[in-house]
């Protein structure tokens, strides 16, 4: 290949550096040194923070695979909360099953976790394959299909759930070496929050790994901007939508045993009460961003934990309120997807 | 004798309730750059949609290498070596020029896997795009993406290339680079389907033509004719080369 002729006009003499969007890093920062005088104590502020990135970090894992099936194929799913709910519950199964063994002591206790996490994971993974085929599948591109069907699926779950676990309310206690807190200081950090911490962290850590090194990553990236371009360089991008549904599916699951061990307690309509809540990240994120919805979740588990303190009437709103400014901020959200 | 690498025939395509394409007769040779010119609203960029699968032709038949396209999905098509630039260039805006790249190569992985040669040819067509290589495509001029945008349709060898009014809000001088560009293209015998409304890139690049008018192809000959006949233009085009020059 002999190369004859250059395009040079357009190259400029400096190469402008690109920057990367840190205002809402930013946002988030101020939002925690904001909340220090009001809260007045330094103790009680550790405690709440720890307590609010936690919360964040649990809802970013249930909400990341929804942002990306939304980016994908702009899939309106309600249903997600059913993923949440099955996954709590099957914990409940493996946890109960395994309790004779956990009750030894730290690493069987762990394991047991680790157990559930993975059963929860699974079953839920498999579900989204079946929700994907069965519901999702026939409404592509028909939102207000998507969003009255898929709540039904999730209504048509909850039964279910109802008819398995029974109707009630059931017990997820901690594992005797996840309970309490290590004292720094006047501060309380509780265990268990530290560990939903750091299993947030990993898969945070892990989908950026996936987005920004693997080619599945690249692809699903450039699916979220522009799917039809995706299709036309070769790849096929409902496959790809299906594998992320199920990814999501099964995150959301994980996320449901995260949630039940943060409250303790698991119901058929917990995937219903937290679907308010990753609706609300996904919206302040941009919908389709990774990053955004980190950074969401974490804006809406530190609001959530400093106004339940500092005002508990307003911790009932608190979220709308947080979405309402930062709409008017960011319209598209805090790191609106580019084509979109 | 030039054999056809892809055949249109009688092709009809409906949009929800509209019908754009009313019987498309078009044929592309082997190795040689194909103008399809016309009016705004013609069916021009319809055409190049539905011979990639992305709108699906309601009638007629689409051969490429004489076996039918119809009805296969975009990404088969796409594989049987037919690369698209649509009109808005379909930059993945949010990624790197060299990730856009990677994209485009189906057999790479990653970076280390794109062929060298190649790389280095189209860094000599478009060196802006070597020195932007790990810059948000996005953050490109309109020049520079379209640059990206016939890279990522040539970064792996292609039987036939479809692209869509690559001048189009491009300053005069990125498009006589653009031109010298495809003409590289051309000189290596690739086979190109090039939509274009500017008259001047299209005689400077076509050896054929067709011209559309009201979804069918209403002239098909060389593009010399055409460009040396004044009325012709006018009668087909409503221009005068005069005019584009």
């Amino acid at each position: 290949m002999n190369t004859t002729t250059t395009v040079t006009a357009a190259v400029p003499a400096v190469i402008p550096k690109a920057s990367f969007d840190r205002k809402p890093v930013w946002l988030l920062l101020a939002v925690m040194a904001l909340a220090f005088p009001a809260i007045g104590s330094a103790s009680s502020w550790i405690t709440l923070t720890v307590a609010g990135l936690a919360m964040g970090f649990i809802v970013f894992i249930i909400a990341s695979g929804l942002t990306l099936v939304f980016g994908l194929m702009d899939v309106l799913n309600f249903g997600h909360g059913v993923f949440i709910a099955l996954g709590a519950f099957m914990a409940t199964t493996v946890m109960g099953g395994m309790a004779a063994f956990a009750d030894q002591g730290g690493w069987q206790a762990l394991l047991a976790i680790f157990c559930a996490m993975l059963a929860a994971m699974a079953v839920a993974g498999t579900l989204g394959l079946a929700f994907e085929r069965v519901i999702v599948r026939p409404v592509y591109g028909l939102h207000l299909k998507q969003i009255l069907i898929t709540m039904g699926g999730m209504i048509v779950g909850e039964e279910i759930i109802k008819i398995i676990w029974g109707p009630l309310q059931i017990a997820m206690p901690l594992p005797e070496p996840l309970r309490g807190a290590y004292l720094i200081g006047d501060a309380a950090i509780e265990k268990y929050r530290l560990l939903a911490s750091f299993i947030g962290a990993c898969v945070f850590a892990l989908l950026v790994w996936t987005l920004s090194r693997t080619k599945v990553g690249l692809l699903i990236r450039a699916g979220v901007q522009d799917r039809e371009m995706v299709e036309s360089l070769g790849y096929r991008i409902r496959r790809l939508f299906v594998g992320v549904f199920v990814a999501g599916s099964a995150l959301a699951g994980l996320g449901g045993v995260m949630w039940g061990l943060y409250q303790q307690s698991v119901s058929p309509q917990i995937g219903a009460q937290v679907n308010v809540l990753i609706f609300i990240v996904i919206i302040i994120g941009g919908l389709g961003s990774t990053l955004g919805c980190f950074i969401g979740a974490l804006l809406v588990g530190l609001m959530a934990n400093y106004t339940g303190f500092l005002a508990p009437k307003v911790a009932l709103f608190s979220n709308i309120a947080l979405m309402v400014a930062i709409l008017l901020w960011r319209p598209q959200g805090l790191y609106p997807v580019t084509n979109r | 004798m030039t054999m056809n690498l892809l055949e249109l025939r009688g092709v009809h395509t409906h949009i929800g309730a509209y019908h754009i394409l009313h019987g498309v007769d078009l044929t592309v040779p082997e190795g040689q750059v194909t103008m399809l010119l016309g009016r705004n609203g013609a069916g021009k960029t319809t055409t190049l949609r539905t011979i990639m699968g992305l709108w699906p032709a309601s009638q007629g038949s689409i051969t490429f290498r004489g076996r039918p396209l119809n009805g296969q999905a975009t990404p088969d098509i796409a594989a049987q070596g037919i690369a698209y630039v649509p009109e808005n260039m379909g930059i993945f805006t949010d990624l790197t020029v060299k990730e856009n790249l990677v994209l485009a190569a189906r057999s790479a992985r990653h970076e280390g896997e794109l062929d060298r040669a190649r790389l280095d040819w189209i860094f000599g067509l478009f060196p802006a795009l070597q020195k932007f290589w790990l810059y948000p495509a996005g953050k490109l001029s309109g020049g520079q993406k379209q640059m990206l945008a016939v890279a990522r349709a040539i970064c792996e060898p292609r039987a036939l290339i479809l692209i869509d009014e690559p001048s189009k809000g491009l300053a005069p001088s990125i498009i006589q680079n653009l031109i010298s560009a495809l003409r590289e293209l051309k000189a290596q015998h690739t086979t190109i389907l090039l939509v274009e409304q500017n008259f001047m890139m299209a005689k400077a690049l076509g050896d054929r033509v067709a011209v559309m008018d009201d979804g069918r192809v209403v002239h098909t000959g060389a593009m010399a004719e055409l460009a040396a006949d004044e009325g012709l233009q006018q009668r087909l085009l409503g221009l005068s080369l005069g005019a584009h020059q």
